[in-house]
């Protein structure tokens, strides 16, 4: 496995860094205050928060890479390796979970074998869970990328993931 | 142009009442919240807008969830002189049909849920009743009156389902930015601040701090004050807040303006979650168009008073949902709490005094300044005035929000709102509040629904969540749910909450397994009650909760677990196993077809057979069987 295809590791050759200092600067005026608005635009750009990004982001904002990991492991949405082509997000809130979210969820991880914040090795999928995205009447649910399927029961799952490649 | 008074206001407005009520052709309007958007209502609209809109000259527009999610998509169909009719369940395939039957004079009744009484806001006495003078339809209920909105009383979702949540005209036809310019032009900050003391409006977003007293001791305090309204709708089962912002943003901004002018700020910082796309892109148009009439920015309508509002994502912690975290990770922090011997009204933001509310406490505001605070105070209890929005989900029939004056009864919202356990199956309990709430049983059902009632028995209001479960919750498992929730969930600065929840995890993950022992409860109520004294933030404290009311109403499903190692609703694996009921089974085969292990074998039309071996427990056998046969033991 190259350096480059390790999970978590980028080079730091194939960092955009003027993309960086676009949304660093022009986008959030090079605030520290909004650290965690720009971390959601490096992982949008990404598609996680490659290292080399965080370390050039601590040095043009003025604060230590360690409060800038503390913040990126701290919230959920963050990720610190690479992931898949499709985010699926199994809600666990409440109302999914007495609707048998857990079993959605058992058997996406049997399905794609793999478990919670893991890719799988294609780069095809990663699973991720989420609590509560408000569609409590479609529980059980699950978002894949942009897409909400609610009402879905754990022998549907293979049909839906076959929509995704 | 810029709005400069009431008259204004009344000017823009004249030509929106027109199309809000009256419109010059057939207008459908298409629920387009984010579940009504999951339910297939996006699709609906645009197919309804490519092949059929353009041709025959109707007008579709988007609107926000009317909160009867169950029944989604939900379509309206209305023009002149003829009645506004709601169509439920209306997907991509039926939309066409429903609009070409309605201009044709065939209402495809089956898809009715209801027809339109009156469509007025609460706030719009002065005008007549649009319908007045139209022909009801035959056979057909009144939306209003249909037990689902019977009850209700629609203050802070008042304009939901109602108007284009990305029109601020629309906004303003329903008396919008009104109570902001009254307040603004013809009343002392003080005054203001009495008027919503009075009203006796308390934080809807789980504290319950009296509204008034908030904003006037943060006024008290001298500094660059700021407005934050917590949009970090955390508790699993609540989207009362993502509604009112995907369905009427302009009522949360007013409710805003009104704080500043009440408290003397002028920025305000609007913290949402992450998970809500539409909520944020919703909020920032309307911000913007609120900038374009001159209602947030500098020097307001000539008064001098300058508002300016920033939204702020959150990034998925629970805990940011607390203020003080909130306000460490506005700050662009880790979101931390901090105890609070200084209040955030004096010490908040960047540590300036700062008063934070909640979406539906803000969306309430201009409602109550424009109906006076006797009107709001008339509703409720003693100590818990106005209306309240309750997301009513999990095991019941009619999902949905659902907007109640203060006091009603548990029965009458699970039972005549929400029509009760769907599949026939047995009532067990009701989750109120969240993670720092509890499971409210049975007995207690007739309880008048308030802050004071529901903390007597052990749970809390919160933000609202109402999550009602049947006999095939496993109480242990809704404990340890929530535990596991809170042990992701807590920021692991102080012990009693990171280690007090991770060794109730251990345990209650033991007794899930079959590996519980005498001594487990008490062990778990030991360590409840030292969280409770001892955490130091609000989340620590109320974290216990589930596992304390579940042990106090549910004690017998804990013993069967420990000492039977048993689990009777058949959640718990390891602790129950699927037969096949040969007197209930009729053979059909459905279970066996679905089984993925093909565990399930059998004649046709004679009673089928499971291979415990084979078997995984997914239910999904369970499920798929219509006749009960599949059984629990």
């Amino acid at each position: 496995m190259s350096e480059a295809m390790e999970p978590g590791k980028a080079r730091t050759d194939e960092i955009d860094f003027r993309e960086l200092d676009r949304i660093i600067e022009d986008d959030f005026n090079n605030d520290k205050e909004n650290l965690i608005m720009i971390l959601q635009a490096i992982q949008r750009h990404f598609n996680y928060l490659p290292r080399p990004a965080l370390e050039y982001l601590a040095v043009k904002i003025g604060i230590p890479a360690s409060q800038i990991y503390g913040v990126a492991t701290f919230y959920s949405t963050f990720s610190l390796q690479a992931r898949g082509r499709h985010i699926i997000s199994v809600c666990t809130g409440t109302a999914c979970h007495v609707r048998g979210g857990e079993r959605v969820h058992e058997r996406v991880e049997e399905l794609l074998s793999i478990s919670d914040n893991q890719t799988t090795a294609d780069k095809r999928f990663t699973l991720e869970s989420v609590r509560c995205i408000g569609c409590c009447s479609l529980g059980p649910v699950v978002k894949i990328n942009e897409d909400t399927h609610g009402r879905i029961s754990s022998d549907e799952i293979q049909k839906i993931l076959d929509q995704y490649v | 142009m810029k709005i400069q008074s009431v008259l204004d206001l009344k000017t823009v407005s004249q030509a929106y009442i027109g199309k809000l009520y009256k419109p010059d052709a057939v207008k459908v309007n298409i629920g387009m919240a984010s579940c009504g958007i999951a339910a297939g209502a996006k699709a609906a609209y645009d197919k309804l807008l490519t092949e059929y809109a353009s041709k025959n000259g109707i007008h579709v527009c988007q609107t926000g969830c009317i909160g009867f999610c169950e029944a989604e998509p939900l379509v309206e169909i209305f023009g002149l002189g003829k009645p506004r009719i709601m169509y439920q369940h209306i997907t991509e395939d039926k939309i066409v049909d429903a609009v070409s039957g309605f201009i044709a004079g065939d209402f495809n009744k089956k898809w009715i849920l209801g027809q339109m009484k009156d469509p007025r806001s609460l706030l719009e006495t002065d005008i007549p009743n649009p319908l007045d003078g139209v022909q009801p339809l035959d056979g057909i209920p009144f939306l209003e009156e249909i037990p689902f909105y019977k009850n209700q009383v629609k203050v802070a979702m008042r304009n939901c389902g109602y108007i284009d949540p990305d029109s601020i005209e629309e906004y303003f036809a329903r008396k919008g930015y009104l109570a902001f310019i009254n307040a603004l032009k013809d009343m002392n900050p003080a005054d203001i601040i009495d008027v919503v003391k009075a009203s006796g409006l308390r934080g809807r977003g789980g504290g319950g701090f009296p509204t008034g007293i908030k904003w006037a001791t943060a006024a008290k305090h001298h500094g660059n004050r700021y407005i934050i309204c917590n949009a970090d709708e955390g508790d699993p089962g609540a989207y009362m807040d993502r509604s009112i912002l995907e369905g009427d943003p302009h009522s949360v901004i007013e409710g805003m303006l009104i704080a500043g002018v009440a408290i003397g700020s002028s920025q305000g910082y609007i913290y949402v979650r992450n998970e809500y796309p539409l909520a944020v892109k919703r909020l920032i148009t309307a911000i913007k168009q609120a900038e374009g009439y001159g209602l947030l920015g500098e020097n307001i309508a000539g008064t001098g008073f300058s508002f300016n509002i920033k939204i702020s994502t959150g990034a998925g912690a629970f805990v940011c949902g607390e203020s003080t975290a909130l306000m460490a990770s506005l700050e662009g922090k880790v979101g931390r709490p901090r105890a609070k011997y200084v209040h955030t009204v004096e010490k908040g933001f960047r540590q300036s005094p700062t008063n934070l509310n909640n979406v539906e406490t803000y969306a309430n505001v201009p409602a109550i300044l424009l109906k006076g605070a006797n009107w709001y105070a008339g509703m409720g209890t003693e100590r818990s005035k106005g209306t309240k929005v309750f997301s009513l989900v999990g095991k019941i029939t009619h999902t949905g929000l659902v907007e109640v004056p203060m006091g009603i009864s548990l029965k009458n919202i699970v039972y005549n709102i929400g029509g009760g356990v769907p599949k026939k199956k047995k009532f067990k309990a009701v989750q109120t509040g969240g993670p720092s709430g509890g499971c409210i049983p049975e007995r207690f059902l007739d309880l008048p629904v308030d802050f004071d009632k529901l903390s007597e028995v052990g749970s809390i209001m919160g933000s609202g969540g109402m999550i009602v479960m049947d006999q095939d919750t496993c109480m242990v498992d809704v404990a340890r749910y929530f535990v596991d929730f809170l042990v992701d969930e807590s920021c692991g600065q102080c012990n009693p909450c990171r280690e007090g929840l991770k060794q109730m995890l251990e345990i209650l993950t033991r007794i899930c397994n079959g590996d519980g022992k005498d001594g487990d409860i008490e062990l778990l109520e030991e360590i409840g009650g030292m969280m409770q004294k001892f955490a130091l933030c609000g989340l620590g404290t109320s974290a216990p909760n589930p596992v304390l009311t579940t042990i106090l109403y549910f004690k017998n499903e804990y013993e069967k677990h420990i000492r039977e190692k048993k689990c009777p609703a058949g959640v718990c694996k390891k602790l129950f196993h699927y037969e096949i009921d040969p007197e209930a089974c009729t053979g059909c085969g459905s279970c066996a077809r679905k089984c993925p292990q093909e565990a399930i074998a059998g004649e046709k039309k004679k009673p089928h057979a499971l291979d415990q071996g084979k078997c995984i427990k997914c239910g999904i056998c369970y499920d798929a069987c219509k006749f009960n046969a599949i059984a629990i033991r």
